[in-house]
């Protein structure tokens, strides 16, 4: 077990598996240094350390909850401002649902188990709850450092309140109507999308963002079907491991009852199914951060990049309307001025997002690159760690079942 | 004509006439011809045969008159006496190979047999080194029964047949191309020769004549008292019913330590082999379906792979999906080797034990017998005074007779649960030894086919790992 907890604590404390700092900037660092989990809700300890001259101390910590993370998305994506720059994807919401219920399943009682497997299998449930916590920690960790180390999102005034303030934001959870308006924001967002794309004056005269959008529409589709498949593969491999305590529960009692010769063989493969219970579980664990943590990530990264390319579609259409009603006011000779003006606005928006975007985009790129080139280096050694541990045990457990049928052909 | 039969109901008549079974009788004819229910004695009477077969025929699609007029021509009545003295040396059956290749039409099997030393062998049809024989499905219940009706009341473990199954069966039958028909193809062919070959490691089956004509003879009269729904399966069905209930009320006097232990024991072996197979069955099931995931991701990896713009990116996930199909492939075979090594033997040793705490209940059976006898010897010495006292003489003559017969069944009670208790000691010790030879194996061989598939992981990982770190 302690093999797995190392994977939090022993990296750089900056920067989480799946992102990673471009700038290299350490004058605001921000980290999740505690968290509680309470009965439906996670408290975070979010801990800032900072030479910047707006905050009052250099070092303080605040006690933040899911919804507070949310707003603070929120924000950002409604701020004009930021209309050019890819908005970090919002941390999912803690769930430890279906965790607990098989925790308290268990606890029920089933009356089939020995004591020892009871007590393997509660060890593994709790594992797996310690699993999810830490994980919606790093998300929300995560959240937080990107928006830290990005030159322009860092300044944001909420950013400042959501960090230093240290009384309840009052932020409540959206209710049901909010929820059903940005469900239908959702749609709407997603018809003009349609629409904008497909007028034909609308065409991209700049390769790079029409390589950019053919290229993203098909990532995320891609990268979100392996997030999928890598979760159910990952489950697989848990069902595999959790499939050996009974199995080995059962021949250790086998072992002991027996008072024949194959007793010893038996105790042997029930310590090797204990051994390789340990070892795929431990797999079955890495995989979980590395691939799926991973992908399942640049799903939701992805999908922002979309959103920018969206943001972007939409000046160029108000760009090119407002260029088409300068030229009905000059014909009628009528608001020319005015429109001139609107014309004026529309193209520096635009101008000013196509910039920042591409930038954005190319950062997302070396983000992308960078974090899966770390995850894959990382999982392969942990992937060939595992191997050589099941092979010896393997081994062993072949090499004393061999000596045992040696031993007692002699007698 | 087949629906409307009914089995017969379960009163004291059939308890009796069981009992009053000769040792060495054939169970069929007897109870064919006491039972005077409606349907069971179209058994007995040779012209309806074919009606009775045809109607209720699930095996097999050809319908061929069976060819012999008896009941069940093959079951020759045996004296266990005669088999007792083992003349055969056992190195000889012990390299008795066999394999058995199915046919085409899935319920057809191809046996080869190769005998080692044919020289050493005193039984004169293994003459040759090695032959082949065709059987069908069918023709190994058939051969089972018959052992079964034939030794296991007088203590010998017959090892248990593979089950039929029906749905499996009919969809082989319909011709349906699917893996999983070849699957079940496949796993009953290897039950049936893990069975043959536990048969004829049996020395004392090895030299039956059912089981020799089994292994040689060319053509084999249809077995027709298999198939689950003929009046046969239903009065098997009717027997299983009955001994339950008997052994429910036959309180044993265990004089004899050893059983009581013994049966202990094959009881805690029973549940604990049940609960393990389970669980193997379990672990099987999982490891598909992480054999399926696992192939399901390596094509969406690729796929991702072609989609990822930054060209050593796109290199390093299309490894990974190379990686994770050569992973796929080994999850499938170790999942084929947990089923056909540990599970398959846990299911096979399940359904022995099962054959074994059988034998137990027959030897309360036979003490049950001879306890009865004696009961019944009481009676008649009563009668007897009693007839004595009321001076008859022609009917205390009878009496006398009828004494002198039941001192005869008392002895024989007697010496028939003495022998049948030296039978189950020795074969329950044959069995200890086979059962912890067989588990040795399988361990060993299990153990092997681990330590294969982890070795190639490793390989996989460690040559894409290299791949990996030259960029």
């Amino acid at each position: 077990m302690d093999d797995s907890q190392d994977l939090f604590v022993g990296e750089d404390g900056r920067t989480r598996s799946v992102t990673v700092d471009l700038y290299n900037d350490s004058s605001l660092q921000v980290e999740i240094s505690d968290a509680v989990s309470e009965r439906d809700k996670v408290k975070f300890t979010v801990h800032t350390k900072t030479n910047l001259a707006h905050f009052k101390k250099t070092e303080f910590s605040v006690v933040r909850q899911h919804e507070e993370f949310i707003w603070l998305h929120d924000t950002y994506l409604e701020n004009e401002d930021y209309a050019g720059i890819i908005i970090p994807p919002a941390p999912p919401r803690p769930d430890f649902e279906a965790s607990r219920e098989k925790l308290q399943k268990l606890g029920e009682g089933d009356g089939s188990m020995t004591r020892e497997e009871f007590a393997k299998m509660k060890q593994e449930l709790e594992a797996e709850y310690l699993a999810i916590f830490k994980k919606t920690v790093a998300m929300h960790e995560v959240f937080l450092q990107r928006l830290a180390m990005h030159p322009i999102l860092r300044r944001d005034h909420n950013f400042y309140v959501f960090l230093e303030y240290d009384q309840d934001l009052s932020v409540r959870g959206k209710n049901k109507k909010e929820i059903f308006g940005g469900f239908l924001k959702n749609i709407v967002k997603s018809a003009d999308e349609a629409l904008i794309t497909s007028m034909s004056g609308l065409k991209e005269v700049d390769d790079f963002f029409d390589h950019e959008r053919t290229f993203l529409l098909e990532y995320h589709i891609r990268v979100k079907d392996s997030s999928l498949k890598a979760d159910r593969m990952t489950r697989s491999h848990k069902n595999v491991a959790e499939d050996y305590i009974p199995i080995s529960s059962a021949l250790n009692v086998l072992g002991t009852q027996e008072s024949s010769a194959i007793s010893r063989s038996f105790i042997k493969l029930a310590e090797l199914f204990e051994k390789l219970r340990k070892v795929e579980g431990r797999v079955a664990s890495d995989e979980d951060l590395k691939l799926s943590d991973l992908l399942r990530y640049y799903m939701r990264d992805s999908q922002a990049a979309k959103d920018l390319l969206y943001r972007r579609a939409r000046s160029l259409a108000d760009y090119e309307n407002a260029n088409k009603v300068l030229d009905k006011a000059r014909m009628k000779n009528k608001d020319v001025k005015q429109a001139e003006n609107h014309q004026l606005v529309c193209c520096q928006k635009f101008e000013k997002l196509s910039d920042s975007a591409k930038q954005e985009l190319i950062d997302f790129k070396v983000r992308r690159v960078a974090a899966f080139r770390k995850n894959l280096i990382e999982l392969t050694e942990l992937e060939l760690k595992h191997a050589k541990v099941r092979a010896k045990a393997t081994f062993c457990a072949r090499g004393s079942a061999h000596h045992t049928v040696l031993e007692n052909s002699k007698m | 004509m087949a629906a409307e039969r009914e089995p017969p109901p379960l009163g004291d008549a059939e308890q009796t006439d069981f009992r009053e079974l000769e040792d060495g009788e054939d169970l069929f004819i007897s109870t064919a011809s006491t039972l005077e229910v409606g349907f069971l004695s179209l058994y007995v009477d040779n012209v309806n045969r074919s009606e009775a077969t045809e109607e209720v025929s699930l095996d097999s699609p050809e319908r061929e008159p069976i060819l012999s007029d008896e009941p069940s021509p093959a079951i020759t009545p045996v004296t266990p006496t005669a088999l007792v003295t083992p003349r055969i040396d056992p190195v000889m059956f012990e390299r008795c190979k066999e394999e058995l290749e199915e046919e085409a039409n899935g319920d057809s099997f191809d046996i080869d047999i190769s005998v080692s030393d044919p020289e050493k062998t005193s039984l004169s049809i293994f003459n040759k080194k090695e032959f082949s024989v065709k059987r069908r499905f069918s023709d190994f219940l058939g051969l089972h029964s018959k052992l079964a009706s034939k030794y296991m009341h007088i203590g010998y473990i017959v090892p248990p047949a593979p089950e039929k199954s029906i749905v499996g069966m009919t969809k082989v039958k319909v011709g349906k191309e699917d893996p999983s028909s070849a699957e079940f193809v496949e796993k009953r062919r290897s039950a049936l020769e893990r069975y043959l070959e536990r048969t004829v490691k049996h020395p004392t089956l090895l030299q039956d004549p059912d089981v020799q004509q089994f292994l040689e003879s060319s053509e084999l009269p249809r077995a027709v008292s298999t198939q689950a729904l003929s009046g046969a399966g239903i009065l098997r069905m009717v027997n299983k019913a009955a001994d339950a209930v008997n052994k429910m009320t036959i309180k044993m006097n265990e004089s004899d330590a050893w059983f009581e232990e013994k049966q202990q024991q094959f009881e805690n072996l029973d549940q604990q082999l049940r609960k393990l197979h389970t669980s193997v069955e379990t672990l099987v099931c999982h490891r598909k379906e992480l054999s399926v995931n696992t192939a399901a991701f390596a094509k969406s990896a690729a796929m991702l792979g072609n989609s990822e713009d930054h060209t050593a990116l796109s290199r390093a996930l299309s490894q990974l999906a190379e990686v994770e199909e050569k992973i796929d492939q080994l999850h499938q075979e170790q999942a084929y080797a947990d089923f056909y090594l540990f599970s398959e033997l846990l299911s096979d040793y399940v359904r022995l034990i099962t054959a074994v705490k059988g034998v137990f209940d027959q030897r309360m059976k036979t003490w049950q017998k001879w306890q009865d006898a004696q009961a019944m010897l009481q009676k008649k010495l009563e009668a007897e005074a009693k007839l004595q006292y009321a001076n008859k003489p022609d009917k205390l003559q009878q009496a006398k007779d009828e004494i002198r017969e039941w001192e005869g069944k008392v002895q024989q009670g007697e010496t028939d649960f003495k022998q049948i208790s030296k039978t189950i000691r020795k074969e329950v010790g044959r069995f200890e030894k086979e059962r912890v030879k067989d588990f040795k194996a399988v361990i060993i061989k299990y153990l092997e086919s681990l330590v294969q598939t982890q070795q190639q992981v490793g390989l996989f990982f460690f040559l894409s790992f290299v791949k990996d770190s030259v960029e």
